[in-house]
């Protein structure tokens, strides 16, 4: 602490004749990139919604360009922007965040057969259904922090899946999965003279292929923006400090759990959005989609984006989504023709080491890739983005770029 | 005559067969600096953590400004107008100095609960100018854009010090503010403290540092094996044959 206090009568030049005004303007607003002034988070915003209206064009190239995988990237990527606020913002990892997903399904479904085809009426449900979903679980699993948290979660998750197999089969038609049929009620449609159609839609546009894949994409901007903002609230900031000192955070004056709760509920509707949006796209609801896998999923998406930023949750995503294409839909015929330029003997042998990574065994892939990120980039995908960019800029500006680029 | 804010009568904690603290009777006069000392083990830290809501006592009453403190949660006291500062600096590490010290501001303004996921925390003026005027106050303005845990140990007990401030705490419990500082630097606290005395916040002060208790504190109590043995002016204090026999081990100062 040096030489650094001062007597009341005694204050240091560079305090003195600062108006608070003139202070809070330049470089240093004493926050961090997050909390940028607004002009930046626009930016950012405008930059994310042309990217992704765009994503049918540049993913194009690498096989990626049609509107089942495309809207595949935007609904988890909800999911995941969700499960971020929770996970990434205030630090609380739930392992049962599939548990709204499937909710949400079911909520919007039920919509579809009792109300109308309107998407807007069955995703509205499901953000609500998932939202109360969320509010009954989060109560019970936030008295607890850290490891048994993460396991009440899983544990209500687990009891949800096994409740839409057996006691709810009524609500959930177990093992067949809930279904539009052309016989349901669809009191709004038959009111309005409606249409005997069984795909979703908005006000007359169905939302198969692109539209579908439009549709979602919009969400997915809002749902963006959304996140942006209270992720730069007072609220966020709160959710970091807990995520920082839950100790200090209570004998500052907040009582913590309240806030855990409403991130809680908050990341369960963006859940129950996306689960909702996977009927909107695909009018079946089925349990598998609240099993633990897919909870784990939502995880390792965040992890491999970047924990508690922005984009990174959207991108993880998006990548597992597209290894999954990809690799699942590899098999031992496939593999052979690859390897065609081998000699026979070696392509077998090369066909026999590739194959259990492939296919059914695709997460293999995955948990290697995972590992990987987790030991070399434990910030993920946006870390590694962060640190190419340093060192890009690191080089620029002098010529013994390589010179120091060796010293590190 | 001035009142006493905090009043602590009787209290005794257990610890399954440690007798922790045992009648504990102890009076902090509105706008004075009270310091607490004692061997270690004497359950000091036990009695601080008591006046948080921390540790419930298993008897007595402790009356803050008015009011008992007992059954509370450390948010509702501290929104009372206790702050404390801990032996190890408890801050949010992640965070900018800044972020850490309009946080408490916000529990000043917000109250122990409001959900504003939609304003900017830094578009809340008043926030920002009171944190700004504690880290300009307390010489922490150059560093407000640092992540907090790249700071100095004696920054950051200062930046805790400045955390507890921005609120205009009634009472400030302060956990051995100078633990592991050169003399240099306990003598910057030291005239820190007094500085800040001059706002009149009330200070209780757990401390081993005879030349810091001897140099702030108006008055003086003594715990040892959990109760308070002695109580008086640091003059008085030094005088004492029990002080002496207790806690210096019959040495003389």
């Amino acid at each position: 602490m040096s030489q650094s206090v001062m007597t009341s009568g005694n204050r240091p030049e560079k305090g003195m004749g600062k108006s608070p005004a003139e202070r809070t303007e330049p470089t240093g607003s004493g926050l961090r990139g997050f909390m940028r002034s607004s002009g930046g988070d626009y930016l950012l915003l405008a930059v994310f919604a042309a990217a992704i209206l765009t994503m049918p064009i540049w993913l194009a190239p690498i096989g990626a360009g049609y509107p089942d995988i495309l809207q595949k990237f935007a609904i988890f990527g909800i999911f995941a922007l969700g499960f971020n606020i929770l996970f990434g913002f205030s630090g609380y990892l739930s392992f049962g965040h599939a548990a709204f997903l499937g909710v949400g399904s079911y909520a919007a479904v039920w919509m579809f057969k009792l109300l109308s085809m309107n998407a807007f009426p069955a995703l509205i449900f499901a953000v609500l259904v998932s939202g109360v979903f969320a509010l009954l679980i989060g109560f019970v699993s936030l008295r607890r922090s850290g490891i048994y948290f993460s396991i009440l979660t899983l544990a209500f998750a687990q009891m949800s899946y096994n409740l839409a197999y057996s006691v709810l089969t009524p609500i959930t038609n177990g093992e067949t999965g809930l279904q539009v049929n052309r016989s349901d009620p669809r009191i709004l449609d038959q009111l309005f003279g409606g249409t005997s159609m069984t795909v979703p839609d908005i006000f007359g546009v169905q939302l198969q292929g692109w539209a579908g894949f439009y549709f979602c994409a919009v969400l997915l901007i809002l749902a963006f923006f959304i996140t942006m903002r209270i992720k730069n609230s007072t609220f966020g900031l709160m959710l970091f400090a807990i995520k920082a000192n839950q100790t200090r955070m209570s004998f500052t004056g907040f009582s913590t759990r309240p806030y855990l709760l409403t991130a809680f509920v908050i990341s369960g509707m963006y859940a129950g959005l996306a689960g909702g949006l996977l009927a909107v796209t695909d009018p079946l609801a089925g349990a598998e989609r609240m099993q633990w896998t897919a909870s784990g999923e939502v995880v390792l998406m965040t992890i491999l984006g970047g924990v508690g930023t922005l984009l990174g949750p959207v991108i993880g995503a998006a990548v597992i989504k597209y290894l999954e294409q990809i690799f699942s839909s590899f098999n031992e015929g496939l593999l052979h023709r690859a390897f065609d330029f081998l000699p026979t003997a070696v392509q077998d042998i090369v066909v026999a080491i590739v194959a259990p990574f492939v296919g059914e065994g695709w997460q293999l892939t995955l948990g290697l890739m995972f590992m990987i990120v987790v030991i070399f980039l434990p910030g993920g995908i946006m870390e590694g983005v962060g640190r190419i960019a340093r060192r890009v800029r690191r080089d620029k500006p002098s010529d013994d770029g390589a010179a120091s680029k060796a010293g590190h | 005559m001035t009142t006493d804010i905090l009043s602590i009568s009787g209290v005794g904690k257990r610890f399954g067969g440690l007798r922790a603290l045992d009648d504990v009777n102890l009076n902090v006069k509105k706008g004075s600096i009270h310091a607490i000392i004692g061997p270690n083990g004497a359950g000091k830290s036990t009695l601080l953590n008591c006046l948080v809501g921390r540790i419930i006592p298993d008897q007595g009453t402790v009356t803050f400004d008015g009011g008992s403190l007992l059954g509370h949660k450390p948010h509702a006291i501290n929104q009372a107008g206790i702050a404390r500062v801990f032996q190890t600096p408890e801050i949010f590490g992640e965070l900018t100095v800044m972020e850490n010290v309009m946080i408490p501001a916000f529990a000043k303004h917000d109250g122990a609960f409001r959900v504003n996921a939609w304003q900017r925390a830094r578009e809340r003026g008043a926030v920002r100018e009171e944190a700004e005027h504690i880290l300009d106050d307390l010489n922490l303005w150059d560093q407000r854009d640092h992540i907090v845990n790249s700071m100095s140990r004696g920054d950051k007990r200062r930046l805790e010090l400045a955390m507890c401030l921005v609120q205009h705490p009634k009472l400030l419990l302060l956990d051995e503010p100078t633990a592991g500082m050169s003399r240099a630097d306990t003598n910057n606290t030291v005239d820190l403290l007094k500085k800040i005395a001059e706002r009149g916040i009330t200070k209780v002060i757990i401390e081993h540092d005879m030349h810091v208790v001897f140099s702030l504190a108006e008055k003086v109590s003594v715990m040892a094996q959990g109760t308070v043995i002695a109580e008086g002016s640091p003059e008085e204090i030094k005088a004492s044959e029990t002080v002496q026999e207790a806690y210096l081990g019959g040495a003389h100062l």
